[in-house]
């Protein structure tokens, strides 16, 4: 039951044979096409269409005014204020979600590690919120919680100040005084589960050992958390950041149903952004250009984050 | 038996297996001794615990509860949580038609995860027990179609789509979601596949089994838990999506989230029927996730942790 790191190759994968024949290599090769050619052309089919898309004047409220334009499109993506305004939203909203729920995540995790009654059940129920379907999730917030005449929220204030003496409650209207956060404290609500769930494996798979001479040593709690626990942690806290980051900067479902980008464009995000520009002005040579640049900043981010973290990992390995 | 488990197939596996096995790194999980789990917390930890539970679980506990409710009751404030319980808003649900929309999403999830594993496995099998050469290439690749955002593919997809005659169609949104799903399942694969012992598949050669026979006696046993894994995994990404099946569906092939969304322009009070709705569709997903939540979190770090 004790598995060596030293008789694990770090990639999982058996040594290819060199040299082979390349009918060889084509047996080899051959299960893998069919997937391969599969995900090459439902990715790669779309994109090419939105860089010609993204050359051509084309709105269809406009019949006939599908033309070439060159890169004014980009001209227009730069330019406009909308767009940066999204993609300023789309910053504030990934950073602060995914932020949030790591904390509270770890806050989470550090409490589930440890023993205590009904530790089980308690598990279960935190990762409710991340199974419970997004758009019905975002409704129930919206209309449930938020609703400021009958909303979860206002309705303990209110009863709250009541059995207070006072006759009614504040009321708050939540998503239109404070939109952005309304949509932040939903998503975190979402996404804490999935924080919590990689952290807390961390967590447990913490080599009893070096803990155990930790307290032997007579360090405090905390110190054992700041000196072994986090770095310890520092790869899965990685990993959560990375693959909540690429789920969260794509939120479509929590913006189109609890704000629509409202008011005014205060919650627009370059998702919303761009299915606006498609499906509500018809502009369709605009909202490819979007795409694109979306996919570019997506690579760029992508390979910064991948390589920071296949460094780490790299360390991790020569220590 | 013991020293053949090969470490995870992390998200991270820049460097070949050769270069790799000069540099073995901690495996991710290694079993902690039982007694040191003795770090018995406080009851002030315990309760701390306990609350913040209940804090996430409330909004869930506040659905369902509501979903009970006469719409009356549902939109009082104080809210009323102690009026009485009733299951007429789920017949309301069946009278406006949410079965065709529940059986359209079934069909989307099904029938795309086992698309998505009739790709991958194969797949799989060509990156981990006979790798082709430049294998973590080809994982990469797969890993960063996942990063390119759908929107950006939404507006050529309609296009494509509606030139085809193929818009408002179950099959259509079949392949969106394959196409969604088969890098997670090709990266949870590779590591389940990873695991298979070396020394039983080479037995099995020196043995004079056949390819067929090794795959159904030896690989198939040893994965079976790992398909399951996979396949949760799809099924509930592919059951909760909403941004295509709202594009690209209008009557026939709307899935339970459009009815969702759909469902609330109605005037007057609805919050009940809303909440259950919502209940409803997302109570699949949540019986599957809790019945397998020891899978939940390797699959959602596409394999890296065990």
């Amino acid at each position: 039951m004790t598995t060596l790191a030293e008789s694990a190759p770090a990639t999982g994968a058996r040594t290819p044979l060199h040299g082979g024949g390349s009918g060889r290599k084509w047996r080899r090769r051959a299960p893998l096409m069919p997937a391969l050619i599969f995900a090459i052309v439902v990715t790669q089919v779309p994109f090419i269409a939105t860089l010609i898309i993204s050359s051509l004047d084309w709105n269809i409220l406009r019949p006939g005014s599908r033309r070439f334009t060159g890169l004014s499109n980009y001209g227009t993506v730069f330019t406009d204020t909308r767009l940066r305004n999204a993609v300023l939203n789309t910053v504030v909203l990934t950073a602060s979600v995914v932020l949030v729920s790591l904390l509270v995540g770890l806050a989470l995790a550090v409490l589930l590690d440890r023993k205590f009654l009904g530790r089980g059940l308690a598990r279960t129920l935190l990762i409710a919120p991340f199974l419970v379907m997004p758009v019905a999730a975002a409704l129930l917030w919206k209309h449930a919680i938020y609703n400021p005449d009958y909303g979860l929220l206002n309705g303990t204030l209110n009863a709250v100040w009541r059995l207070f003496g006072a006759d009614q409650g504040p009321t708050v209207d939540w998503v239109s005084d404070l939109p952005m956060t309304a949509v932040v404290v939903a998503l975190v609500w979402q996404w804490t589960p999935f924080m919590m769930l990689i952290i807390l494996a961390g967590l447990q798979a913490q080599p009893g050992d070096v803990l155990e001479a930790a307290r032997v040593d007579g360090a405090s709690g905390l110190q054992t958390f700041r000196l072994i626990t986090l770095p310890h942690l520092r790869q899965y806290l990685e990993l959560s950041v990375l693959l909540g980051s690429i789920y969260i900067v794509q939120t479509f479902d929590a913006i189109f149903t609890i704000t629509q980008g409202g008011p005014g464009t205060a919650t627009t995000t370059l998702p919303y952004e761009i299915y606006l520009t498609m499906f509500r002005k018809y502009e369709y040579g605009e909202a490819a250009a979007a795409g694109v640049v979306v996919v570019i900043g997506t690579i760029i981010v992508a390979t910064f984050a991948l390589r920071t973290i296949s460094s780490l990992f790299r360390e991790e390995g020569n220590r | 038996m013991t020293t053949t488990a090969p470490g995870p197939a992390g998200p991270v596996q820049k460097e070949g297996p050769e270069t790799s096995a000069a540099s073995p790194r901690r495996p991710l999980r290694r079993k902690r001794g039982a007694e040191d789990l003795s770090q018995r917390g406080g009851p002030i930890w315990a309760l701390l615990a306990w609350a913040l539970t209940l804090l996430f679980f409330a909004p869930v506990a506040w659905m369902v509860l509501t979903s009970l409710h006469k719409e009356v009751d549902a939109a009082t404030n104080p809210p009323s949580i102690f009026a009485p319980l009733t299951f007429s808003q789920y017949g309301l649900l069946f009278d406006r038609g949410v079965g065709p929309y529940l059986i359209n999403s079934a069909m989307a999830s099904a029938l795309s995860t086992i698309l998505v594993l009739a790709l991958a496995l194969p797949a799989a099998y060509a990156l981990s027990i006979k790798p082709v050469e430049k294998w973590t290439d080809v994982m990469f690749f797969f890993l960063s179609t996942k990063f390119l955002p759908p929107i950006a593919a939404l507006l050529p997809i309609y296009l494509i789509v509606k030139d085809l005659g193929m818009l408002d169609n179950v099959y259509t949104l079949v392949l969106l979601y394959t196409s969604m799903n088969l890098p997670i399942a090709v990266w949870m694969m590779q590591s389940f596949l990873a695991e298979v012992p070396k020394e039983m598949l080479e037995a099995a050669e020196v043995d004079g089994a056949g390819l067929l026979r090794t795959l159904w006696s030896i690989v198939r046993p040893v994965t079976m838990p790992g398909i399951a894994a996979t396949a949760l995994i799809c099924v509930i990404f592919s059951w909760n999506e909403f941004m295509f099946a709202l594009n690209l569906t209008a009557t026939r092939a709307s899935t339970a989230p459009v009815f969702l969304v759909g469902f609330i322009s109605s005037q007057g009070l609805f919050l009940a029927k809303l909440c259950a709705a919502a209940t409803l569709v997302s109570l699949p997903v949540l019986i599957a996730g809790w019945a397998a939540q020891d899978k939940l979190v390797r699959g959602l770090s596409l394999g890296a942790i065990k």
